[in-house]
């Protein structure tokens, strides 16, 4: 027998359940000891707000360019904490493994995910695995929550937006889009984008200490893309926004592939950036600041609110004209000619 | 390689438009140019090129969207192959929301049909290979610029003698329409903005006929912004001047023979049919069918199945759409019961389309 392979005992609670735990999942998540295992972890917190959140990743493939479902699942759930300004205390992990598959790959996906976990500054605490049958889940799925604390009395929201606010955005468009659909089997497209995913708290931290009461809105452009989640806020806070595409920073190589399929980069996902509406008047302080952090060195102001109510958001395009920004409608599918 | 951004460039493209202000200073009537091409619609959209235009040039959307003009039967006849069992329908990613008489392709799909979303020919032509046991019907639609893809995928699957590899041909071809709308007085059309590959593949000279006997001037030009504009601006200059000729703005790929190796591959692979468009209704010699020496390929031909009658969506305008008569906003469904998200008619689905391009982009 292939000692390599999920087997459906894997997931039935008696001993290879205790064995794939203990030899594998545990030492990489946590090290917790056998001794200090319980059926919920205990948290310690200083009082103040919680923010909690939870996502599910089913990415195909698992392995791409810059990361893997493993670092995802943890910097998508560390992200959202910080994009309401929490500074994440926790994370829980649930695997769905699929009957079959390879220890070792689950096994470098934990180590990544820890190594996002001790890169975010957070601790996985808690977790589940269950294993299906071969053919009910593709490879491996993974549901990630996240608690976090709110230190600040900020209010960061998306129905915050106000007229004036720059637009500010820590780096290059569309990365993890074009990234995963590029390594996905059946478009042989060789490119070396690499997906940006990353853990955005420290940055949010920078941000709120340099903004304060005038950062008004963040929020990361994952599906949907920068178009569709500045059309998010807009309806949300009545205002018109007016993008700037010559300033939208975007690889040459991620332009090259969207025009290949017939993309729009402005839809492209990200996994790695925010988006933060900030009053004018600290706007340049700001994105300075953010430029001098490892995840902001192209930080960009791409935009502005431009009016209140409109609920639109419209765009300066490259060579001057102006267009209407809209949300992604269904998925972005590629041009037949 | 060339720089993109070049044609980008917005003082490029801000100098044209101010040529073309300067050129229609003082004139009071309109000139129609329809763009053929659906990127070009993109293009013009995405861009927001109108709002640099003076009042006196109109843009039209024409019917160069090729899921667009691909009528409601052809997708009935695509749903029912994949109803079959044993069978894998490969598409180009468009195709799959193109509402047909009753379902889609996703739709489909999502009850378990085996449907297939392919960036080329070549890799239905693998799936084919892959799997033996199956039947793989790859759904051949599009215009000059795709059939040569296709008659090579064709010529491949014969030289690796697989015998489950299909094609359900709807091909087009743009010069005989482009005769019939510019015949139609309703149009008024001034002049064509002609498409950039499709020039690429059947050469500048295909448009000589258009420019000398109806007295359109025809300019091939490339999809990005100031292509566009300079294809704008040649195009008034010739009316401006009372020519009508044909000119190649995108020099740079377009030449007057065009590429005679597609050519000979298309000649090898097709024979030249008449065929519907939607909106057009049948134009003689405007299709290519699969030929005899490739005929155990046609999937129409080769795979027998019962298709639904089509029944037209009620209400939907894409025909006047794509023909240039109304505006995509001028249709009482637009941006109501037909949106991206649910579309009633095929224009509002693929990327090409005159419809879903005002739906997002429109000011």
């Amino acid at each position: 027998m292939d000692r390599d392979l999920i087997l459906l005992g894997h997931g039935s609670g008696g001993k290879l359940s205790h064995q794939l735990l203990d030899d594998i999942i545990i030492p990489a998540l946590s090290g917790i000891p056998v001794s200090g295992q319980n059926d919920a972890a205990i948290l310690a917190h200083a009082g103040g707000r919680l923010a909690f959140t939870t996502d599910s990743y089913v990415v195909d493939p698992i392995f791409f360019p810059g990361g893997d479902i493993g670092d995802l699942a943890v910097n998508g759930t560390v992200n959202d904490l910080a994009m309401v300004g929490a500074q994440p205390l926790a994370l829980s992990v649930g695997l769905i493994l699929e009957e079959g598959f390879s220890k070792m790959q689950l096994h470098r996906i934990l180590l990544s995910m820890r190594k996002a976990a001790d890169e975010a500054g957070v601790a996985i605490v808690t977790g589940d695995t269950k294993v299906v049958p071969r053919g009910k889940a593709d490879q491996i799925f993974i549901n990630t929550s996240g608690i976090g604390v709110i230190r600040h009395e900020l209010e960061i929201a998306g129905c915050n937006a106000q007229a004036g606010d720059k637009i500010l955005i820590n780096g290059t468009i569309g990365d993890h889009g074009i990234a995963v659909m590029a390594a996905r089997e059946g478009l042989a497209l060789t490119t070396d984008v690499k997906s940006d995913t990353a853990s955005l708290n420290t940055l949010v931290a920078e941000i709120m200490e340099c903004a304060g009461p005038a950062l008004h809105v963040l929020r990361d452009p994952t599906r949907g893309g920068v178009a569709t989640t500045i059309k998010e806020i807009a309806l949300q806070s009545e205002v018109t926004v007016t993008l700037c595409e010559e300033f939208l920073p975007l690889k040459a190589q991620v332009q090259g592939v969207c025009s290949l399929l017939g993309l729009d980069p402005l839809y492209v996902a990200n996994e790695g950036k925010l988006l933060a509406f900030v009053a004018p008047d600290r706007a340049e302080l700001v994105l300075e600041r953010m430029r001098r952090h490892p995840q902001g060195s192209q930080s960009a102001i791409i935009g502005e609110v431009t009016a209140a109510g409109g609920s639109r958001v419209q765009m300066t395009t490259l060579v001057g004209g102006l267009r209407a920004v809209d949300m992604l409608s269904g998925e972005q599918l590629p041009r037949i000619c | 390689m060339i720089d993109l951004a070049e044609f980008r460039n917005k003082g490029i493209v801000e100098g044209l438009a101010a040529g073309i202000k300067k050129l229609t200073a003082g004139r009071t009537e309109t000139m129609t140019f329809m763009e053929v091409c659906g990127t070009h619609t993109m293009s013009i959209y995405q861009y927001g090129l109108r709002s640099l235009l003076p009042p006196q040039v109109r843009l039209i959307s024409g019917p160069g969207c090729p899921v667009c003009v691909t009528p409601i039967g052809y997708v009935d006849h695509a749903l029912a192959y994949a109803r079959l069992p044993e069978t894998i329908v490969a598409t180009f990613g468009d195709m799959l929301r193109v509402p047909g008489s009753g379902s889609t392709l996703l739709a489909e799909r999502a009850r378990g049909a085996d449907v297939r979303v392919v960036y080329s020919p070549l890799d239905a032509v693998n799936l084919a290979a892959k799997h033996p046991g199956k039947k793989v019907v790859f759904l051949g639609v599009g215009f000059e610029t795709t059939a040569p893809t296709i008659a090579g995928s064709i010529k491949v699957a014969a030289s690796r003698a697989l015998k489950n590899y299909f094609v359900l041909a709807a091909h087009k071809t743009i010069p005989v329409p482009m005769q019939v709308l510019s015949a139609d007085p309703a149009l008024k059309i001034s002049g064509y903005l002609c498409p950039a590959h499709v020039s690429a593949i059947i050469g500048a000279n295909a448009y000589r006929f258009l420019a000398q006997m109806q007295g359109v001037p025809c300019v091939p030009a490339g999809f990005e912004p100031a292509d566009v504009m300079q294809g704008v601006e040649m195009l008034v200059r010739q009316v401006v001047e009372g020519r009508s000729e044909v000119e190649i703005q995108y020099s740079r790929f377009v030449t007057w023979e065009g590429n005679l190796k597609a050519q000979a591959l298309l000649e090898e692979v097709f024979v030249p049919t008449d065929t519907p468009w939607r909106g057009l209704g049948v134009i003689p010699d405007s299709g290519l069918e699969i030929g005899e020496r490739y005929a155990a390929f046609d999937a129409a031909k080769a795979i027998p199945v019962k298709v639904e009658e089509a029944r037209e969506p009620q209400g939907c305008r894409c025909g006047e759409v794509l023909k240039g008569i109304i505006a995509p906003s001028d249709c009482p469904l637009f941006g109501t019961r037909c949106t991206p998200e649910a579309p009633v008619g095929a224009c509002m689905v693929s990327s090409e389309g005159s419809c879903a391009a005002a739906y997002k982009y429109g000011i």
